[in-house]
């Protein structure tokens, strides 16, 4: 493998866990707000993050570029305000990446909070806990394995994300290039051994990932 | 709704100073019966029973005085602080310092038994927080236990815990669900003797709901008894089972005799028991080894009388007894013994004039051994 495949497998990497850290807070966040709080707007917010699962990725791509785009409305924002521009950047990549796999997340960590019994969050206020110290002590601790499984599902689909990536970030070697957006591309132009080399190195790092959470979740009760 | 901070001024005038607790509200759940809990109030450390069939209301009571419910209507003081007014203060379990053992006891199943007692001592230094940990798993008899995890302890230690837990930043009022009924029926015998002596020891006012009336006579000095979401009659344990106010009471309570006695003599299951001049002979299983002070109850339909001295028959006991009083009850006349204690006894008003009761006759009344029940009132 060459210097620039190794700088790719980095790359890529760095940007699947960059975007799974970053939506880590927000997923957990809204997972435990759609499992424990009505409130106004629930159900249209519940529909928003999941609408990129059922979505194709390219059009979930296409509404990013048109959102964050130089001229659309959050481009322009982030544009005048912070001097940012977004599309076909690194923060593109990170950006389709942590949309894609958002749903993945909540959905797993929704399912985990929600199963947590209601009565040990009761019995901690008793106990003199407010909110923030009953969710890192009870709820959290008790939903962790269903919050890690989902991590790991989102990690996986920001490793393998296509469709969304190439419309928003598109294929700048060296700059926004990901691993499946390489392989696509040495398909297409008949390199089919450096095609392989990559899929194995996908494959490679998605087993790893998916081997040490098992592994924890083993070890952990 | 705003939740109000308890140092905040309530608009609410304060409790007056001889009642801790005073509650006095009502709550409604779609489809169930209105839960009136009026006049609640609760003075000193005893325990107070709150007592009823299911579908009474007790839970919810105590939901609400823990701050896991808010009542539709009404007020909660505790002291001088308010924790709830309708529209105006709601004063969340956080902040109202107490302690609660649900039903299932709800222990924290991630946490080992010591880390679930220390959970109320947050922002303690931590060497405070170790002493009074030790200390309350060696009164409750946890020694060793500390490093397990809640599902490796037996019904009975995971009861402990609880406790241990609610009690460990010493709260001002305490507040066990059904402290027993999640455990097998010999464990739940032997641990309602232990319990007493426990929450004597505590001294935190206590206010324990049940449905088991041998549980309530073992564990209360108070009872309330509750039908159908209302309360409708109050008084010393022993009062109210005796002296049912009302039918529905009686209903509820079942119990007509219940004398306090002294266990003389333990052999072989059985118990030889000195209740006011006479001894009884009683089954003894209910009881933890070495109780002395304990309540004997008879349930009115459970006596026997009879009118020859002569008769030959099973049951154990066999009492001379005077005729005090006959009190007609609908079909059934009640009768008021003396037999070295007051009995109580039932028989059908035919019954009742066959064998030609009237004040002062001489009958014999005849007990069996396994219906004299046990309660232990040990310290």
């Amino acid at each position: 493998m060459t210097e620039a495949d190794w700088q790719l497998i980095s790359f890529s990497a760095r940007m699947a866990v960059g975007s799974t850290l970053l939506i880590l807070p927000l997923g957990v966040a809204l997972a435990w707000l759609l499992a424990r709080r009505n409130w106004p707007g629930k159900t249209l917010v519940e529909t928003a993050v999941s609408l990129p699962l059922v979505l194709p990725p390219v059009v979930t791509g296409l509404v990013l570029l048109q959102l964050f785009g130089l001229h659309g409305p959050l481009g322009r924002w982030l544009h005048t305000q912070f001097g940012l521009e977004v599309v076909f950047t690194w923060k593109a990549v990170v950006l389709a990446l942590g949309v894609m796999s958002l749903p993945l997340l909540v959905l797993a960590a929704r399912t985990a909070i929600e199963q947590v019994n209601p009565a040990l969050e009761q019995i901690a206020r008793t106990l003199g806990a407010g909110e923030w110290r009953v969710l890192f002590t009870v709820t959290l601790p008790l939903a962790r394995r269903g919050i890690l499984a989902g991590v790991l599902l989102a990690f996986a689909r920001a490793l393998g994300e296509f469709g969304a990536t190439i419309m928003v970030a598109g294929n700048i070697p060296g700059r926004t290039t990901t691993l499946p957006v390489a392989i696509y591309y040495a398909v297409q132009n008949g390199e089919d051994i450096h095609a392989w080399t990559l899929a194995g190195v996908s494959l490679a790092i998605a087993f790893l990932a998916l081997w040490l959470g098992g592994k924890y979740l083993r070890n952990r009760r | 709704m705003k939740e109000t901070r308890p140092s905040s001024p309530a608009p609410v005038p304060p409790a007056p100073l001889a009642a801790l607790l005073r509650a006095d509200f009502t709550k409604k759940f779609p489809g169930g019966p209105v839960i009136q809990a009026e006049a609640l109030n609760l003075a000193g450390t005893g325990v107070t029973v709150l007592f009823g069939p299911s579908g009474s209301g007790k839970t919810t009571i105590l939901r609400c005085l823990a701050g896991l419910e808010m009542p539709d209507a009404g007020e909660i003081f505790f002291g001088d602080q308010a924790w709830f007014a309708a529209g105006k203060v709601r004063v969340p379990p956080n902040q109202r310092r107490l302690g609660f053992v649900p039903q299932d006891y709800a222990l924290f199943p991630h946490l080992t038994v010591a880390g679930n007692i220390a959970y109320g001592l947050h922002g303690r230094p931590g060497a405070e927080i170790r002493a009074r940990v030790a200390e309350l798993l060696g009164w409750l008899g946890l020694d060793g236990l500390g490093a397990r995890r809640p599902a490796e302890l037996s019904g009975g230690q995971q009861q402990r815990t609880a406790l241990a837990r609610a009690v460990a930043s010493r709260p001002r009022l305490l507040l066990l669900d059904e402290p027993l009924t999640a455990l097998d029926t010999p464990t739940r015998q032997r641990l309602r003797g232990e319990l007493r002596r426990l929450l004597r020891q505590l001294a935190i006012p206590t206010i324990i709901v049940t449905h088991d009336r041998m549980e309530a006579l073992a564990l209360g000095d108070d009872l309330v008894v509750l039908a159908e979401g209302r309360i409708v009659q109050r008084g010393p344990v022993q009062e109210v089972f005796s002296r049912p106010a009302s039918l529905t009471v009686a209903g509820i309570v079942a119990v007509e005799t219940i004398q306090p006695g002294r266990v003389l003599e333990l052999t072989g299951g059985l118990a030889i028991v000195q209740v006011g001049t006479v001894k009884l002979t009683a089954v003894a299983n209910d009881l933890p080894a070495g109780s002395m002070d304990i309540f004997v109850c008879i349930r009115a339909e459970d006596v026997i009388l009879s009118t020859d001295p002569e008769l030959h028959s099973s049951p154990r006991n066999r009492l001379p007894a005077t005729v005090r009083a006959i009190i007609a009850e609908g079909p059934l006349s009640r009768i008021e013994l003396d037999c070295g204690f007051p009995l109580t006894a039932v028989l059908t008003k035919q019954a009742c004039a066959e064998m030609g009761l009237t004040e002062n006759t001489q009958v014999l009344a005849l007990l069996k051994a396994p219906q004299i029940h046990l309660v232990p009132r040990g310290n």
